[in-house]
């Protein structure tokens, strides 16, 4: 990347914008400041020297008054001798010196007395050996005492002009330094800024490309470029868990319901070939009907699952007795159980309220129960079913446990994956979604599915969170 | 019955028709939105059979224009959408039942026979009466030829459902949907285990069976004998 191009990015990003409008406000503040200072210092200067020459004039005045002219001249060669910036003039009406250490002067200055200080152009009176000075400011009062005598009393106003030179320069010179710093230190911090950026979105380039596995760079110092790319990551992760549940379905979908439509047509092909009366044909036409009821059946159940893995804002949910639920699903199954000669038992405490889909609920505990029935039970007795319901403030527990052969730990994590199905249970009807549906369901509602040994059998525990509360993580 | 039926799909809507002709109705077919408001307007229907999406317009607004005509006309959505929650907006916007695709004609045929004879909850009777066997709402009591017979509570809602459509076919989802009041499928044939512990109760100990099993649909309460 050249300099060029790094530079136009760099001011086309919000840090680099932001930075200019700072160094504006901030510059105007400063200059405001500056200004500020300058004029009430140059205003409480001139108030002093003002002050200062009307004492003088006043002090001068008295010593006339008592003393005559001889005394105020005397008084005035005395001052005028003194270092400072005091300056003093006596003159005649005509405007002759008599005493002080003015040499020259503007004419017009002597010739009105106004009672005003004012600022004029003078030149100092220097010994024999000192240079001949240049004409300086200063400020003066002109006073006419009785006889026509004129008194000056006035102050140097050059250092006050040194002075005022002496802060703008400062001030110049610390308005470049801020801006320059300014400037510096926001470029390095954008450019550091920049570089981060550039490295996310380098990343996620890949990602589009279709580097899912690839993910965004974390520095680990915990600021907000790590914490965004650890929400994106996080995101990510999801996308791809997701998008592995999507070619596993299609996968699935292209395994598992390829076997049953294989059926399908083979028995109407046979159907077709080999049946001679129309006995025969009815009875295979039944069993096609029979054969595409229970795909129908395998796909409903297929996207119902993808539908609530896709996540929960899309299922309506109410509030809902568990309780009941799992007492009306249970009395559905009843007769079932009955006829397969299996023992059903219900132990359902009531305050099971959640916020829930009632038909998956529903669905999900009569899959539970189905399976139960279906693979319950051993040789030696007869199966026995039992519903429980554990209320706590925080969760509500479903549990469905048989005395069948259970599953083993090791396969626990699996039986939840689509289509799988046991050895043991191969040779019962099910398209092995049963607890890939529960298992959904269960997440749908931020709930879940835990799978146990109920010493024998197995113990199927679906657990969901109550109003305004979250499980704990499992794992 | 006058069935008007609205339906894109050609295959669908063609085999639909014949079925429905073939079942003893008058059907008129409307291959998109427009003009089945058109005909459901004009004309007088026992039954509208609508699919959700149609071209021209959404099948859904023909259902809402029908409720806001004040047209009491039972209608019975068709749709590809199957989830609960797309029944519910379904059936909000006015429709009195909700079929998803795939179906069975046989399904499609029960529910719109159920729903043109649909009594008016102000009608609705008290007392049902097949043959020699009697359901009385009100005292919740059944009883044959006079004598009673106990059913359980869920037992007696079933037989009472069966008894309300006396002569049509229910099908296992009607009963799951309109006796337990679940949209699932559950799976195993849990309903035909209830309809049988029904029948024992009902037909066991009498010589004329009341309650009939109609192959691939579903059941049938009726007196044959009259």
């Amino acid at each position: 990347m050249s300099f060029v191009t790094t530079l136009g990015k760099l001011f086309r990003t919000t840090a680099v914008k932001l930075t200019l409008v700072y160094l504006a406000v901030f510059t105007a503040l400063l200059v405001g400041l500056i200004l500020y200072i300058s004029t009430t210092a140059g205003d409480l200067l001139d108030r002093q020297l003002r002050e200062t020459i009307d004492a003088e004039i006043r002090g001068l005045s008295e010593q006339y008054r008592s003393s005559g002219l001889r005394g105020l001249v005397n008084a005035v060669e005395r001052r005028s001798v003194a270092p400072g910036a005091s300056l003093y003039l006596i003159t005649d009406f005509a405007g002759n010196r008599i005493a002080g250490n003015i040499d020259s002067l503007e004419q017009s200055s002597l010739s009105t007395p106004d009672g005003e200080a004012r600022p004029v152009q003078y030149t100092r009176l220097v010994g024999p050996d000192e240079e001949a000075s240049k004409p300086r400011r200063a400020l003066v009062r002109v006073f006419v005492l009785p006889g026509g005598f004129r008194l000056l009393v006035g102050r140097d106003m050059e250092e006050r002009f040194e002075f005022r030179a002496i802060i703008l320069q400062a001030s110049q010179w610390a308005l470049l330094a801020a801006i320059v710093l300014g400037l510096v230190s926001f470029l390095a911090v954008s450019r550091r800024v920049l570089k981060r950026i550039d490295a996310i979105s380098e990343a996620s380039n890949l990602i589009v490309a279709g580097d899912l596995e690839s993910r965004l760079p974390m520095v680990g110092t915990g600021d907000e470029f790590d914490r965004l790319s650890g929400s994106l990551n996080a995101m990510l992760d999801r996308i791809e868990q997701l998008h592995d549940g999507l070619s596993r379905v299609s996968d699935n979908i292209a395994h598992d319901l390829k076997t049953p439509l294989t059926r399908l047509r083979m028995q109407a092909e046979v159907a077709l070939s080999q049946a001679d009366s129309e006995e025969a044909l009815r009875e295979a036409l039944q069993a096609t009907m029979e054969e595409s009821q229970g795909l129908i059946r395998t796909f409903d159940a297929l996207l119902m699952i993808a539908r609530a893995e896709a996540g929960s804002a899309r299922v309506t949910k109410v509030s809902v007795d568990l309780a009941q639920v799992a007492l009306d699903v249970a009395e559905l199954y009843e007769p079932v159980a009955e006829e397969a000669g299996v023992e059903l038992t219900v132990d359902v405490p009531d305050d099971a309220i959640v916020q829930a889909n009632r038909e998956l609920v529903g669905q999900a505990i009569a899959n539970l129960i189905d399976n139960a029935i279906k693979h319950g039970g051993n040789e030696r007795e007869s199966a026995r079913v039992s519903v429980t319901l554990t209320p706590d403030p925080a969760r509500v527990a479903v549990t469905v446990t048989d005395n069948g052969p259970g599953i083993p730990a090791e396969d626990r994590d699996r039986v939840t994956g689509r289509f799988v199905r046991l050895e043991a249970s191969r040779t019962t009807p099910g398209s092995g979604l049963g607890l890939s549906l529960v298992e959904a369901i269960a997440n749908v509602h931020k709930g879940r599915l835990e799978l146990g040994d109920a010493g024998p059998g197995l113990k199927a525990t679906l657990v969901f969170p109550r109003l305004g509360t979250q499980l704990p993580s499992e794992r | 019955m006058r069935i008007l039926l609205i339906e894109d799909d050609s295959d669908a809507a063609g085999f639909l028709a014949r079925g429905l002709k073939e079942a003893g109705h008058v059907v008129d077919l409307a291959r998109d939105g427009d003009s089945g408001a058109e005909l459901a307007h004009v004309n007088e229907y026992d039954v509208l059979v609508i699919d959700r999406m149609l071209p021209g317009r959404d099948g859904l607004s023909i259902v809402e224009e029908r409720r806001t005509a004040n047209d009491p006309t039972p209608i019975l959505i068709l749709s590809a959408l199957g989830q609960v929650d797309d029944r519910v907006k379904g059936l909000r916007s006015g429709g009195d039942d909700y079929l998803a695709k795939p179906y069975a004609f046989s399904e499609l045929l029960a529910r719109v026979e159920a729903l043109a004879r649909r009594p008016k909850p102000a009608q609705a009777e008290t007392l049902y009466r097949v043959g020699d066997l009697e359901l009385d709402r009100l005292s919740h009591t059944v009883s044959r030829a006079g004598q009673p017979i106990p059913l359980q509570p869920r037992e007696f809602r079933l037989l009472e459902y069966l008894m309300r459509h006396a002569g049509q076919v229910v099908t296992r989802t009607m009963l799951l949907e309109n006796v337990w009041d679940y949209h699932f499928d559950p799976q195993t044939n849990v309903i035909d285990v209830h309809v049988s512990r029904l029948r024992a109760k009902i037909d066991k100990e009498f010589d004329r069976q009341l309650l009939h099993t109609v192959r691939g649909a579903g059941y049938v309460i009726r007196d044959d004998a009259r």
